[in-house]
């Protein structure tokens, strides 16, 4: 191998040495990447009920690293995302989803920006037609009034 | 005024309210979905002697209070002394050693007091997980059948048992036709 080479060598594996050292603090590993995948997404969503603005995957609280291994007890006993979260909302309650279930109250939170969007929109749009309609309530006489104004010619008052 | 300004002045308002009422809430409190639920089955030893086991029936029978408990949670220390007061007018009160040493726990409960009729060892946090359990102390309040009719996560000191627990409890005794001890 030429030295160019080395080089190029030795710069991958520095590239690559965080990356294997970060996967050993973690202590839950999956052998199927798919597994591996869906757990970082489940412990990115779910969220920490002791340290409220942390998720799973942030919080070094013991309960977050508890359910974390629930998490990955679960995932290697082949349940389903769903049933991950069914489980934990029935103890914890709908706390720990930071992306609410589109049921119940939670419709709420999910429609409001939307129907609020809207509604500003209306509005905008019939404060808009108004004030321009009322442009156009000039009478003919007023209207060549003001088109002689426009022009800088002498107009009576 | 036309309606056009009135309907952004009138959400506007409503905002304001929410936000308000928002002001006046603790947002560390929360609900648990556990209310209204049986308490959970199990089978763990108990913490003073590892060949005794212990289950939902051995803690259910009468309204009692269900303490979260470890030697490694300061605020139990706190709340040890109110516990054991209540122990001595009558209340029957259950533990569960959580996520704790089972010497360290034996030796705290021989040296400061056993307020707790029964103590669950819960080495691993398995039943405070089906508790709902995320931090000690938390105290649940049995009625007479075993369903959770109130929790309380953080210490309890005269002022809450006072304001907050008796009432609940006095009020399951009612309903449980038996008086206060």
């Amino acid at each position: 191998m030429n030295c160019a080479g080395i080089h190029r060598l030795w710069l991958v594996a520095a590239l690559l040495w965080p990356v294997s050292a970060a996967a050993v603090i973690d202590r839950h590993e999956f052998d199927d990447p798919v597994l591996a995948d869906r757990f970082a997404r489940l412990s990115a969503e779910l969220r920490c009920p002791k340290c409220q603005n942390t998720n799973l995957s942030g919080s070094d609280a013991p309960i977050a690293q508890d359910l974390r291994a629930q998490v990955h007890d679960m995932l290697l006993a082949g349940k389903s995302d769903a049933e991950i979260k069914t489980y934990l909302v029935s103890r914890y309650g709908e706390f720990v989803l930071y992306r609410p279930r589109f049921a119940g109250t939670h419709l709420f939170l999910w429609l409001a920006p939307a129907a609020l969007l809207v509604l500003g929109a209306v509005l905008l749009l019939l404060w808009l037609r108004r004030a321009s309609g009322a442009n156009q309530n000039l009478s003919a006489a007023e209207q060549d009034r003001a088109l002689r104004l426009l022009r800088g010619e002498e107009v009576d008052p | 005024m036309s309606w056009t300004r009135v309907v952004p002045l009138a959400i506007f308002v409503v905002l304001c309210g929410f936000l308000l009422f928002g002001l006046f809430q603790d947002p560390s409190r929360l609900p648990s979905p556990l209310l209204g639920q049986p308490l959970p089955e199990f089978e763990m030893s108990a913490l003073g002697d590892p060949e005794r086991m212990l289950t939902r029936d051995d803690l259910v029978g009468e309204v009692a209070l269900l303490n979260v408990w470890a030697t490694w949670c300061p605020s139990c220390r706190a709340e040890h002394a109110v516990l054991l007061e209540l122990a001595r007018q009558g209340v029957p009160i259950y533990g569960i050693n959580y996520k704790d040493d089972r010497a360290a726990a034996q030796a705290w409960l021989e040296r400061d007091g056993d307020p707790y009729r029964a103590s669950v060892f819960d080495p691993r946090g398995r039943l405070g997980l089906d508790l709902g359990v995320y931090g000690a102390p938390e105290t649940f309040v049995l009625d007479h059948e075993g369903v959770i009719r109130h929790k309380r996560v953080g210490v309890v000191d005269e002022r809450v048992w006072r304001q907050e627990i008796e009432p609940v409890v006095r009020a399951l005794r009612t309903e449980a036709g038996s008086p206060a001890p």
